[in-house]
């Protein structure tokens, strides 16, 4: 992985202690994922230099935003960032085109790279220039503020929790819009959040914080999948498996998905879409049983032949997790412990995961 | 006619005191109330207090202050005449210094309380979006703190027009140089001229009602900043 985002940072605050060194993919979404008080606002806040850590070296794209040793400090407005508050603290004096064009009034016209018009556009709020952002919904404010951080044409962009002040309808109104972003944007976008679902839909890199450390950094899937993080023990654990449309079977209304680098191919009821378009799945680790053999007497649609990868007790000593490689893809089952013992559960075993239920990302 | 040359003299002398003394302090008082807001220094206590003295001193203590440190042998006094302008007591330069002192917390205060409104969301926002911290004062500080500087504005004018203690200790008593409305009214009641003294002082009475009617009927149901 080329590394073009570089911050280690060491904050000292009362009873708080922030001390990570992270390295981020130069493009896609990364999610910084923990409690409340894990520090992740606060790595945000000093990529911005909102926050000035009194120990730190920011590097992005090769440009050093901060260094500590030489008491080298760039300015806030001087760094080439777009930054989402959770609330979407919009200008109350100006009007949503006022707002927009706050920032993109303030570089340089050679380095505008999105329009008033594209940003609009992007994100549905073409409607709502004359408006005066009081007047406004909680969803149609974030979406401004947004745009309007995409407007200052950002080299890198910070989102903090943008949807935590909203609420189930508003978020689900926000998310298609944080999708295209990750689609059509080449920018690299750092995403803190402390909800799994929006990580799980949106994020290509995850980094899970813990009381201001770093307790793991990784592409999603694969750390997710992780059976020695918390995130694998929860009811809510499972894996996300990217791949393509690969058939679509109009009779009973099935889309296929290859699972990618195999044949293997997951199956779920939906409407049709296009050969090749790429979806993302999560499969819950309650939502996979295993067996010994292929049991064809099963109303259950999808069954793929997995290897043992490993497992370890779950949260609680009557069930155990079970990491399994699907053809190089990776799928966690939880399973109770008298299962395990059952099938005589070993590193290496070839089984049948039954899936009971995919869902669909986004 | 009920207001006579004299009236209309001090009332004009009134007005450009007030006015002159309210554009000063707005620009004096704009950083003090700024840094008052935004400082974690430990002189915010002792600079604050020092603002708001006037508003508990009696006028008659900052006008003898004033008259010693504005007089020949005073500090400023000392300095004014090394200058080559003479000391300044007993003169309307005099009049304006001493009401910058004197109005000075009715203009810091409300601005300080605005721009503490504001918070720092809006700041770091600017930032974020390529604003120095001086083209954030101007574009993001200035317009959302308006409501502030209205009120700084009106007290501070209406407050030096109802001077009278430092006035009297400082200026004197000069026709068109220091002799402001409240003195002539004084004036006038000890001359025994109550006719006068009613048309001026119903005035004033009239004109505050009014000040303070707008000062408040301005202020319904406006928050800063959501």
């Amino acid at each position: 992985m080329q590394s073009m985002i570089h911050a280690r940072l060491k904050v000292t605050r009362n009873d708080f202690k922030l001390d990570v060194d992270l390295q981020l993919p130069g493009r896609g979404i990364s999610a910084l994922f923990g409690h409340s008080g894990s520090g992740k606002t606060t790595c945000l806040r000093c990529l911005a230099g909102l926050e000035r850590a009194s120990d730190a070296y920011i590097e992005v794209n090769g440009q050093v935003w901060q260094d500590s040793r030489r008491n080298h400090f760039i300015a806030p407005h001087l760094r080439p960032i777009g930054y989402v508050f959770q609330e979407a603290s919009l200008f109350p004096h100006l009007t949503v085109q006022g707002n927009l064009t706050f920032g993109w009034r303030r570089i340089p016209a050679q380095s505008r790279k999105v329009s008033l018009d594209q940003a609009c556009e992007l994100l549905g709020i073409e409607h709502l220039l004359n408006r005066k952002p009081a007047t406004l919904s909680g969803g149609e404010a974030q979406r401004v503020g947004i745009a309007r951080a995409l407007l200052s044409s950002p080299q890198l962009l910070l989102m903090d929790e943008p949807l935590a002040a909203l609420d189930g309808p508003r978020k689900r109104e926000i998310l298609p819009y944080l999708e295209r972003l990750h689609a059509e944007l080449e920018i690299p976008l750092i995403y803190v959040s402390h909800a799994q679902d929006e990580v799980a839909r949106l994020a290509d890199h995850l980094v899970l914080l813990d009381q201001g450390n770093v307790q793991a950094s990784g592409p999603i899937a694969a750390t997710l999948a992780r059976l020695d993080l918390p995130l694998a023990q929860g009811d809510d654990a499972g894996v996300i498996i990217e791949g393509l449309v690969s058939s679509y079977d109009s009779h009973y209304q099935l889309l296929g998905l290859q699972l990618p680098g195999s044949t293997l191919e997951l199956r779920l009821a939906h409407a049709p879409l296009a050969l090749g378009t790429p979806l993302r799945l999560k499969v819950q680790a309650r939502d996979v049983s295993l067996s010994l053999a292929e049991d064809a007497s099963s109303s259950i649609l999808n069954r793929l032949p997995v290897t043992v990868s490993g497992h370890q007790a779950a949260d609680n000593s009557a069930h155990v997790l079970v990491s399994l490689d699907a053809a190089g893809s990776v799928l966690l089952a939880r399973i109770t412990r008298y299962s395990a013992d059952q099938l005589g559960l070993h590193g290496g075993q070839q089984l049948i995961a039954q899936i009971k239920s995919v869902a669909l990302l986004g | 006619m009920p207001l006579d040359a004299s009236d209309l003299g001090a009332i004009w002398l009134t007005f450009k005191l007030a006015s002159l003394t309210t554009l000063i302090l707005l620009l004096v008082g704009t950083p003090i109330a700024w840094w008052l807001a935004r400082t974690r220094s430990w002189l915010r206590g002792p600079v604050g207090a020092v603002v708001a003295l006037p508003l508990v001193l009696p006028p008659t203590v900052i006008g003898f202050y004033l008259l010693l440190a504005l007089g020949p042998n005073g500090w400023i006094g000392q300095t004014t005449e090394a200058l080559g302008l003479g000391t300044v007591v007993f003169s309307f330069t005099g009049l304006v210094i001493g009401s910058v002192i004197y109005s000075m917390p009715f203009v810091v205060q409300p601005l300080q309380n605005a721009f503490t409104a504001i918070g720092e969301r809006p700041l770091e926002v600017a930032a974020t979006l390529r604003a120095s911290p001086w083209d954030c004062f101007v574009h993001v500080v200035l317009p959302l703190a308006r409501p502030g500087f209205i009120t700084a504005s009106i007290l501070g004018f209406a407050h030096t027009v109802g001077e009278f203690g430092v006035v009297l200790m400082i200026g004197g008593n000069i026709p068109d140089k220091t002799r402001v409305v409240s003195v002539q009214i004084f004036d006038h009641v000890e001359a025994m001229e109550y006719q006068q003294a009613h048309w001026l002082a119903g005035a004033m009475l009239v004109f505050s009602f009014l000040v303070l009617l707008a000062l408040y009927s301005s202020r319904r149901g406006k928050s800063a900043w959501s």
